[in-house]
């Protein structure tokens, strides 16, 4: 078919050993052809799924040696002829090799147009294509797994499976209106009902893992909150300067503030507004308290700190009640200096999980991390066959519900059964649209168009 | 001495080659839209044969004929003229399911029509065979008789039907001739064939009729009409066609009835393989269903009189192709049937008819321009299929010639759409018949409301006149007022409304509540609640009807709208009739194929080509936001 040939640098543009352009299309090979010199051979003779020694060079000479690989359909990432050129890492020399191959007729790649391919050429459905999205940002042990879970199919097969249930009982109801004579509902409800059901608690608990999901991709939304001179900033500190974490500055998602991401095994915690909590020690008190109310109305997660070297005051008590209901844990900080309140009372006082820690000297923090990964169950999420990872899919998996839920309802009513059709193919369809089997408007393009350059 | 030819040539503005159920509604639609029409017959005394069940409707067959009445066809009155019993059927069922059936006297019906052709204006009608159609540059100029007798016209409308280079069979025996022993059209295939169309080879049959004299239908369940029944045209009242109406008979095929059939299958010529075309499915013949479903013991039949000039007596459920006497014997087992005389055997016919992938969904070819065609000769069956799409290709044939934009009705619309749609977009290789199933908005396109649906555009065409568009506007106006009234009525908890409530086991009143709320809970209804509800209005029944679905099914109705919606959203995007596939990059060889041997008018239609993929209607999309395409097709 007419595909035309495009090309893009896959590794980035910061200095390092590697660097590759990937060419793909059906002119693959006949682009990159001119321009790579190998040892023997032309590269249209070249194996599939060799690697070969050469150079790459245009007219005005060699810009690089390079390994290169030719693909041929439909074995390769995107499904079409693909070359690989492994150049030398620079983004000055691979721009130049790029140049050179978008000179000899391929076109630039769009961000995300190689896994686009993938899609339209069938070897991806769209959940797996953005599978490989997920697995290129996966930010921790368990988001790898859980994307590659994905890209395998895992979350696909089991939607495929729910959609051919749904599909088959839809089928013998409209064969039903059509031959009464073969096809009877009487006692149909008997049947349709625990199906229904049954479909309903599958994707409930899909659901359920969603929110798990969310832990997994983004982190836990931590907020830290405390009267002044608790050691809120040293707490943070603290942890963030935790020996074994790896820790990144964000931009923060509702305003205009910083987020600190902490990483320590499988554990993401998100610290929102941190420089809101460096400032609040030195400014005015109100403003701190607001951007602290603020966080924790954002926060999955709330530590709130104390002096544990003093009584705890009516000021804890009332930051203890404003994050009522959250997941939170109280910190009781200073344990160096002696702990005035008995953690495990407090713990029974106020039904808060509640640990003595030293922010100046790290003791307790092992503890916290731990009840955090308690809290979240994370060690149970690991277990968990299938994830549902992306907001996209979850929000069709509610719709998907809602429409079983209308199902389920008709029958419930003893409406007449062809009423039913109508809320199973809503749930049929919703099902098909995270897998990008049936046709929606602009979808594909808003999907692909969030991958990097070079996918 | 020199002959004189004499120039007989004559003119007109539509042709219509063939004259039952498509080719009427054509012809009508065309003439009543100020056309000169002349329609062609093989023989003027079959205008509107019934060759094959003596009823007209069924389930989401009735649909058809209610729409091509609310467009302002005349199937709906032509069979209200002519019923004999009236039945709707699966009242038992959801409203979207409810469908009409009228048994009709055949001869009857086929005189009536006549009239009807006769008494229009405009409308000339001309026993002749049709040999040629004439092209010139594209565009059709007419068509020429055996006889050699040429008729220009712009347009010409195929309603060719069975007929074409038709061979009927009945075991050993193979007859070139059409349906009901008439002649058959031998030429015009070889024409179609010249000016370029791919013709396909279809079947179906039809059961043996037996002398009515000769049964005992004692021996068998009634089937009797409706006591109170629904006329098919919306211009009809009750009481303005009620009849004395005849009853049908049930009985069963059994055991032995399937032997025969088992042990003299070989004997059928569709097993021998002397029957070359495909059957309908959906319509088989006994012996399919005997060696289709091994495991029934018994199959019902329907024993329908042809009318009530003849003793004639219609098997439904048993068309054949078997041998004479293998007929004869099968139904001589079948209770009530032990003695029965055959009047007319069973056979299967065979005949060409256009692959309806070259058409356009306003049912023109999309090679010929003013080259139409309806009915069985694009491959559907059943005279409703026919029907609908007469009316839909002689409105188109005469907007062409008057230089209109085509009228074309939605899947959203009607079941006349999803007929047409369904017939031109996806590959038909049996004869294609009309069911509940194929409709997906069925539940928006329901028999009661195809007034309310489509006799506005039926008027905006001009087949519907002002004093019938002025009673709809009436109509929905009483519709709304009564719902809203519905709305705002607040029915007290009052000792007569809780025991009314008890009575149908619904949950007892706390506090007022709206009347319309009442309604909708599934064991009420409007009806039901009348006598709580002494402000309500005297109403006709067809408003009454209304009001009730509307309210009661107001949440499933909503869904299916919102379906509707986003269904429109492709249906909406335009695919450029020059469009050339091999310029959009990335299509699947398969999906490339289908594109272009379908050439889809939308993006919508596309998406529903077998072959193709959504991923392709992506690229298909992406593609044409790129060119931007500014089309934008008719909303409505």
């Amino acid at each position: 078919m007419n595909f035309d040939t495009i090309a893009a640098i896959s590794t980035g543009l910061i200095p390092g050993g590697i660097g590759i352009v990937r060419v793909s299309g059906d002119k693959a090979v006949a682009v990159c052809e001119p321009l790579v010199r190998l040892k023997k051979l032309s590269l249209s003779q070249a194996k599939a799924n060799h690697l070969y020694y050469g150079q790459i060079a245009d007219q005005n000479g060699v810009i690089d040696e390079a390994l290169i690989a030719v693909l041929r359909a439909p074995h390769s990432y995107t499904a079409e002829d693909t070359v690989e050129l492994q150049c030398h890492g620079g983004p000055f020399v691979l721009q130049k090799v790029l140049d050179a191959v978008l000179k000899a007729g391929a076109r630039l790649a769009e961000p995300g147009e190689f896994t686009k391919r993938a899609f339209l050429n069938g070897r991806l459905d769209l959940s797996e294509a953005e599978a490989v999205m997920d697995l290129i940002s996966a930010g921790s042990e368990l988001a790898r797994e859980t994307a590659l879970k994905q890209l395998q199919g895992k979350n696909s097969a089991l939607i495929r499976r729910l959609r051919a249930g749904i599909l088959e009982k839809t089928a013998f109801l409209e064969a039903a209106l059509d031959d009464p004579e073969h096809y009877e509902l009487t006692d149909y409800e008997k049947e349709a009902e625990p199906f229904i059901q049954d479909l309903i608690r599958e994707i409930e608990g899909l659901l359920k893992t969603a929110d798990d999901g969310k832990v997994l991709v983004e982190g836990i939304r931590t907020a830290i909150i405390g009267r002044p001179n608790v050691g809120k900033s040293s707490f943070m500190n603290c942890l963030l300067g935790y020996e074994r974490a790896i820790v990144t500055q964000i931009p923060g998602t509702t305003r205009d503030t910083i987020e600190e991401s902490f990483r320590f095994q499988d554990l993401v915690l998100r610290l929102l507004d941190t420089a809101g909590i460096r400032e609040s020690a030195d400014v005015v008190e109100k403003i701190g308290i607001d951007r602290a109310l603020e966080a924790v109305k954002e926060a999955d997660l709330v530590l709130l700190i104390a002096d544990g070297s003093e009584t705890l005051s009516e000021e804890d008590e009332a930051l203890l009640a404003l994050c009522e209901g959250k997941t939170r844990l109280m910190l009781l900080n200073k344990s160096d200096l002696g702990l005035k309140e008995d953690p495990a009372a407090l713990e029974a006082r106020y039904g808060c999980p509640c640990y003595g820690i030293s922010a100046k000297n790290g003791s307790g923090l092992e503890a916290v991390l731990e009840k955090i990964r308690t809290l979240f169950r994370l060690s149970e999420i690991r277990q968990q066959p299938l994830l549902v990872t992306n907001l996209r899919h979850k929000e069709l998996l509610r719709e998907a519900l809602t429409s079983l839920e209308y199902a389920e309802k008709t029958l419930q009513s003893h409406a007449p059964e062809d009423l039913l059709t109508i809320d199973l193919m809503d749930a049929y369809r919703a099902l098909g649209r995270i897998l990008g089997e049936e046709v929606e408007e602009d979808l594909v393009n808003e999907i692909f168009s969030k991958f990097c350059m070079g996918k | 001495m020199q002959m004189k030819k004499i120039d007989n040539t004559e003119r007109a503005d539509v042709l219509i080659v063939g004259a039952g159920h498509a080719g009427c509604e054509a012809a009508l639609a065309a003439a009543r839209l100020g056309c000169q029409v002349v329609i062609f017959t093989v023989s003027v005394d079959s205008i509107a044969m019934m060759p094959c069940n003596p009823n007209i409707g069924g389930t989401s067959k009735g649909h058809l004929v209610r729409e091509v009445d609310a467009l302002g066809g005349e199937m709906g009155r032509n069979i209200d003229k002519s019923f004999i019993q009236s039945k709707m059927l699966n009242e038992s069922k959801g409203p979207a399911v409810h469908s009409l059936r009228a048994q009709a006297d055949k001869r009857e019906y086929s005189q009536k029509m006549r009239e009807t052709l006769e008494h229009t204006e405009g409308l000339k009608i001309r026993q002749a065979e049709i040999a040629k159609i004439l092209v010139e540059d594209g565009k059709v100029i007419g068509a020429e008789s055996v006889s050699g007798k040429k008729y220009l016209a712009p347009a010409v409308v195929l309603c060719t039907g069975t007929y074409l280079n038709a061979r009927c069979v009945y075991g050993e025996i193979s007859e070139e001739t059409g349906p009901n022993g008439l002649k058959r059209a031998s030429h015009l295939s070889d024409s179609l064939r010249e000016i370029g169309l791919k013709l396909l080879r279809f079947k179906t049959g039809t059961p043996a009729r037996i002398d009515g004299r000769t049964v005992d239908l004692s021996k068998m369940e009634e089937q009797k009409g409706d006591e109170h029944i629904t006329p098919f045209s919306f211009e009809n009242r009750e009481d303005e066609i009620k009849k004395q109406q005849i009853s049908c008979y049930l009985t069963y095929t059994n055991e032995n009835t399937h032997k025969i059939i088992r042990d003299n299958i070989d004997r059928s010529p569709l097993y021998s393989g002397a029957i070359r075309g495909t059957g309908p499915r959906y319509c088989p013949s006994i012996e399919d269903k005997v060696m289709k479903f091994p495991d029934k013991d018994r199959h019902q039949l329907f024993i329908e009189p042809e009318g009530l000039y003849t003793h004639e007596l219609y098997i439904s459920g048993m068309s054949s192709s078997l041998p004479e006497d293998v007929q004869e014997a099968m139904i001589h087992t079948v209770p009530g049937l032990e003695h029965a005389v055959i009047v007319r055997n069973a056979y299967a016919i065979m005949y060409d008819c256009l692959d309806p992938m070259q058409l356009k969904a306003s049912l023109e070819c999309k090679t010929i321009q003013g080259l139409f065609s309806a009915g069985q000769s694009n491959g559907s069956s059943g005279y409703e299929e026919a029907a609908a799409q007469g009316l839909i290709a002689g409105i188109n044939a005469a907007r062409y010639v008057q230089g209109k934009e085509a009228f074309v009705l939605k899947r959203s619309e009607a079941y006349i759409g999803v007929l047409i749609d369904d017939l031109v977009t996806k590959e038909n290789t049996e004869p294609y018949r009309m069911m509940t199933s194929r409709a997906e908005y069925r539940l928006l396109l329901r028999q009661d409301n195809a007034d309310l649906r489509l006799t506005e555009m039926g008027h905006e065409i001009g087949l519907i006149d002002d004093e019938r568009w002025q009673k709809l506007k009436e109509k929905k106006a009483a519709i709304e007022k009564e719902i809203a009234r519905t709305e705002h009525t607040v029915i007290a908890p009052t000792e007569a409304v809780q025991s009314l409530l008890a009575l149908y086991g619904s949950t007892a009143l706390k506090s007022g509540i709206q009347l319309a709320e009442l309604i909708r809970r599934p064991e009420l209804g409007y009806e039901k609640l009348k006598e709580i509800d002494p402000e309500r209005p005297d109403l006709p029944e067809d408003v009454r009807e209304q009001v009730e679905i509307s309210l009661k099914y107001e949440g499933y109705i909503a869904r299916q709208a919102a379906q509707v919606e986003h269904f429109m959203k492709l249906e909406r995007k335009k695919i450029p009739a020059d469009i050339d596939y091999n310029d959009v990059g990335s299509l699947r060889i398969e999906a490339h194929q289908k594109l272009e041997k379908f050439r889809p008018e939308t993006l919508g239609q596309a998406s529903r080509i077998a072959g193709v993929s959504p991923a392709d209607i992506a690229v298909l999309q992406v593609y044409l936001e790129k060119h931007a395409v500014k089309n934008v097709s008719r909303e409505t």
